[in-house]
């Protein structure tokens, strides 16, 4: 049920390949009341977060030297805020890495102060 | 990428496997699993793991293991997981036939071409993309026209950009993914074009690769013409109308230096063709049983070699099926015949597998024509009646449709055919 | 240092000027041949239908009719020296209509006028029997067993490699900006090259009226007119076996449906005036136009098999009849208005060109020794056996780069050794990309080739030249200086 003071916000759940439509129904204090339309917890928690302070997983490249492909493909090691993706982006772009590397292994530790480190999703072997 | 041994090539094996991609690695796991001996994946590229290892992104692997991997990890998982189960992966080769008597001709860098003798064969080769001369495009052929895969391909691995400023057309997966790599990488993205009055890729990707980054996505509108001499300077765009025929009297140029064509996969069908295998229209891949046997005797295929998956999880589970039946196959087990056959119905595309049996369960696949928002599966007799039921949430074509029919759903049914359908409630 | 005088310079390096060089290599001549494009047959050459046609589709008042039915003849023996794809198909022109018949007895009469034999009036149950896919509502045709089918670009490729083996200079990039004449010589100016010769050979296609002018040759002008042709997939490969020409109208032999040397089903060309030489568009209305034509010989072709499609100019003049001899500038010869038959007709042309110097005062002595170049390896129709040979003695022939086409690694590099320096270059020598899937798939790794092989970076290959570039350089200069797989 729905209170007549209550403002309702749409969100598509992005928790999983499913995309579940989610709405959150705030009252006039900005407190949520209701959410509607996730399929599991994850979609709750999501939709929480994502109207509260979204953030986004970050999976890119950087430059890798010594190896079969000149770039790494990397990713962050927990969500950033979403605003601060593309500038993560940026930073990632000056990167770069001696081959070999192996997946898992920590590529920037501390990505902007965001206190979230980005590591490899691959293995490069030395090219010989 | 993992095992740099010099590889060994036997003359024959119980199992071989075209394509070492996610189907392919799941399928020769399966084979193993299933007792057999000798199993050979052969993979055309330096490294296997198939286009995996492209996809950058995040969103593989939720369904089948359980957590949310990159295409390189999820790739590197199976991989290493099949080299751990005894398959034996040849890369940089290639399947150039199959003879009646599976006797394959094999070309491969570390052994020259080779004849090999197999008991079972799995097709896995996977999918290649729909170009811009098959949805015919007219106007120019300048440089500057890439399918989002190769594009995807040059940004993330050969480390190059396609261009400054970039128009995409279509919205499949592919396609947005790229809209936010490129997004990303400082390339300017003019927008998303799509045909249909929905978006074609999953909802997840219209949120987080356009609405995030503040790409315009124009629904209903497609690219008509395609201008420039050496490389690619303005595309023309117009909206359709409900017949999908461009209204060229409200077209307008987008000025850029390079166009994305998404436009939708097709099985990697060559070798099916090659090999007269029984085809589907629909999906262009090999028409296969419920133990994903195309109509060669002990030649099996999966993934999307068979059909178009929207996710790898799906792949790997009927490579896990395929590959399974190939290795008892090598071992001279079959199941019975399937006795009933999958027809599409209303609303409905197409279904894998496009026969079933009535006394073991079974998943199918299918895809529908419309979106619908409540909606009913049904399978009916010949007659018309409802052998069986269920209620789906919301369909659109996009997102595959699964329907696991349990033992028991089909007890009784004496028909020999069943008609698939997805109606609105 | 100027430049030693040339016997002979001949600008353009399409069909014509290719069979022309490679005509007067034959001789004891000094040749250079100019080509405005970055590789040879680039402009109208690469676009052409492919077709060798019979001979009896023109009369013989005219030029091209009597270079026609010659330069067919002539194809046999330049395909066993050079190796390209060429093959003796036949054709058939249908008539639909009680009023069609009449231009097939035109046909017979042309074809017992030239003495050319064995073309027969076929009645419907012939044709039906020979092609089942042709409309049951065929009356009658005329059939000739001498139309071939040919790759045009492999052709150029061809004479030019032959014609450089043979001591001819080929210039590609060359654009000529200046022609001169003083003292029983020209100088010849590309933005690279001055060069001096007693001949000038106009074989610049579309470009002919320009080189003229700038040679202060008076007045004719090109008039484009452009063919659409669309390429159906590898399916439909013998759903014809020979060329089907429907009765032909005044300006164009019509829309035909082609089992091409390679067994793809092209149908085309449109013929349509157009104002800009350089315009290669397809349109939506020329594809209608030829499919709605097509579907009228062969009911069952369908747009949806499209793979490709292109178009190419004909250059054509006034009167629409080759324009080929001396002009009023000594040593200028102009070869204008090839349009079709230009192909069928090109080796003749050359033949006829070579007589005209030779009657202008050229000196031809046969050349004691000629070269012969080998023939390029096509993978995919080899034995086993064979593919086994090559692969075992070369690597390169072990990795597939096309697979829509089977095209092999060694085919590429060997294409890059000949001279193939572009994306389209390579597409056309080898046929990688061709195919289904039209280089999505090995675009890339022919990227790759021609980056390792000519030691240049993935962002200096074009598709076919300046301007045509294909990738970035990542701006933070992480880009690889050379090739992607290679990290020194």
């Amino acid at each position: 049920m729905t209170d007549h003071d209550a403002t309702t916000f749409s969100y598509l759940c992005i928790g999983c390949p499913l995309g579940c439509r989610l709405e959150v129904d705030e009252d006039d204090h900005g407190d949520i009341i209701e959410i509607r339309g996730s399929g599991c917890r994850k979609g709750d928690r999501y939709a929480k977060q994502e109207h509260a302070d979204p953030r986004r997983n970050v999976t890119t490249t950087v430059a890798i030297s010594g190896g079969l492909w000149p770039r790494l493909p990397v990713k962050t090691s927990s969500e950033i805020p979403k605003d601060q993706v593309l500038a993560a982006c940026e930073a990632l772009r000056q990167v770069r890495v001696q081959a070999p590397v192996k997946m898992g292994d920590v590529v920037v530790d501390d990505l902007l102060g965001t206190g979230c480190s980005v590591v490899a999703t691959r293995h490069m072997p030395a090219i010989t | 990428m993992i095992d740099d041994r010099p590889h060994v090539l036997h003359s024959k094996y119980d199992v071989v496997v075209a394509g070492g991609g996610p189907a392919g690695l799941g399928a020769a796991m399966a084979a193993r699993t299933a007792g057999a001996e000798r199993v050979l994946v052969v993979d055309r590229e330096a490294e296997a793991g198939g286009i995996l290892l492209q996809c950058i992104h995040s969103g593989f692997g939720l369904h089948h293991l359980g957590e949310e991997l990159t295409g390189p990890e999820y790739a590197q998982r199976i991989l290493q997981s099949a080299l751990d189960d005894g398959v034996d992966v040849l890369t940089n080769a290639y399947l150039l036939d199959i003879d009646n008597d599976q006797n394959l001709k094999l070309l491969s860098t570390d052994h020259g071409l080779s004849i090999l003798d197999t008991r079972a064969t799995v097709l896995a080769m996977g999918a290649r993309e729909r170009t811009r001369a098959a949805i015919r495009i007219p106007g120019g052929r300048p440089a500057g026209i890439f399918t989002a895969g190769a594009a995807q391909r040059l940004v993330n691995l050969n480390g190059v950009l396609p261009g400054r400023r970039v128009v995409i057309l279509g919205s499949g997966d592919i396609g947005l993914i790229m809209a936010r790599r490129l997004a990303m990488e400082g390339v300017e993205v003019a927008g998303v074009f799509e045909l249909m009055p929905h978006a074609n890729g999953l909802s997840r990707n219209i949120v987080q690769c356009v609405h995030d980054f503040d790409v315009p996505l124009h629904l209903s509108t497609t690219v008509v013409e395609i201008h420039g001499r050496n490389r690619i300077d303005k595309v023309t765009v117009a909206p359709v109308d409900d017949h999908l025929k461009p209204i060229l009297s409200k077209a307008w140029d987008v000025p850029c230096d390079t166009l994305l064509v998404s436009v939708g996969l097709i099985p990697e069908n060559e070798l099916s063709r090659e090999l007269r295998l029984r085809l589907d229209p629909t999906t262009s891949g090999p028409i296969v049983s419920s133990t994903m046997e195309t109509s060669r005797d002990g030649v099996f295929a999966c993934g999307n070699v068979v059909h178009i998956h929207d996710l790898v999880d799906f792949v790997s589970a009927e490579a896990e099926l395929a590959g399974g039946h190939a290795g008892r196959f090598a071992s001279g087990i079959r199941p019975p015949h399937d006795n009933v056959r999958l027809q599409p119905g209303a609303n409905v595309a197409y279904c894998v597998p496009h026969t079933v049996t009535t006394d073991q369960p079974h998943t199918v696949y299918l895809r529908v024509r419309k979106p619908l928002e409540k909606s009913m599966l049904r399978l009916r007799d010949s007659e018309g009646a409802v052998v069986h039921e269920r209620r789906l949430r919301y369909v659109v074509p996009a997102e595959m449709v699964t329907l696991k029919l349990r033992p028991g759903v089909l007890d009784g049914f004496q028909g020999d055919s069943l008609l698939v359908e997805v109606v609105a409630r | 240092m100027p430049n030693p005088l040339q016997d002979v310079v001949v600008i353009g390096a399409g069909i014509i000027g290719a069979a022309i060089a490679y005509e007067l290599s034959r001789y004891e001549l000094s040749i250079t041949l100019l080509e405005r494009e970055v590789e040879a047959g680039f402009g109208t050459s690469k676009a052409n239908s492919g077709i060798i046609h019979g001979g009896h589709h023109t009369d013989t008042e005219t030029l091209k009719g009597r270079l026609e039915w010659w330069g067919n003849q002539l194809w046999d023996p330049l395909c066993e020296e050079l190796g390209f794809g060429f093959a003796r198909v036949g054709e058939l022109t249908i008539a639909l209509t009680e009023s069609d018949l009449g231009s097939l007895d035109h046909l017979i009469d042309n074809a017992e006028e030239k003495d050319i034999a064995d073309v027969e009036m076929w009645s419907r149950e012939q044709i039906c029997a020979a092609e089942p896919q042709v409309t049951r509502g065929v009356i009658a045709g005329v059939f000739s067993p001498h139309t071939a089918v040919v790759n045009p670009y492999e052709a150029v490729f061809g004479l030019v490699e032959a014609a450089v083996a043979n001591a001819v200079q080929f210039h590609p990039n060359s654009p000529v900006t200046g022609l001169d004449y003083s003292g029983d010589t020209w100088t010849v100016t590309t933005p690279t090259a001055t060069l001096r010769s007693r001949f000038v050979i106009n074989s610049a296609g579309l470009g002919a009226a320009a080189i003229a002018k700038i040679a202060g040759v008076d007045g004719f002008e090109i008039r484009g007119r452009k063919g659409e042709e669309y390429l159906l997939d590898k399916r439909l490969r013998h759903l014809v076996r020979h060329v089907i020409y429907p009765c032909p109208t005044p300006v164009s032999k019509g829309t035909l449906v082609i089992p091409t040397y390679d067994g793809t089903i092209m149908v085309g060309p449109t013929a349509e005036a157009v104002d800009d030489l350089n315009d290669t568009t397809t349109t939506t209305s020329g594809e209608s136009k030829v499919f709605a034509e097509a579907r009228r010989l062969v009911p069952s072709l369908s747009e949806r098999d499209i793979i490709a499609q292109f178009a190419g100019t004909r250059a054509t003049i006034e009167g629409d009849d080759f324009m080929i001899g001396p002009t009023e500038a000594p040593g200028f010869i102009n070869v204008a208005g090839i349009q079709s038959p230009g192909l069928t007709a090109a080796p003749a042309i050359a033949r006829y060109v070579a007589d005209i110097l030779h009657r202008n005062g050229l000196e031809m002595t046969d050349r004691s020794h000629l070269n012969r170049i080998e023939r390029p390896v096509h993978f995919a129709s080899l034995t086993t056996d064979a593919q086994r040979d090559l692969a075992a003695h070369d690597r390169r022939y072990r990795r597939i780069v096309c697979r829509c086409e089977f095209v092999t690694e060694g085919e590429v590099c060997d294409a890059i050794a000949r001279g193939a320096t572009t994306i389209d270059g390579l597409k056309f020598r080898t046929r990688a990309g061709m195919g289904r899937c039209q280089g999505g798939f090995c675009a890339t790794n022919c990227l790759e080739l021609l980056s390792s092989e000519l030691g240049i970076k993935l962002s200096d290959v074009t598709k076919r030249g300046p301007g045509s570039w294909l990738v970035l350089d990542r701006p933070d200069g992480t880009t690889p200086g050379v090739s992607a797989q290679d990290p020194s």
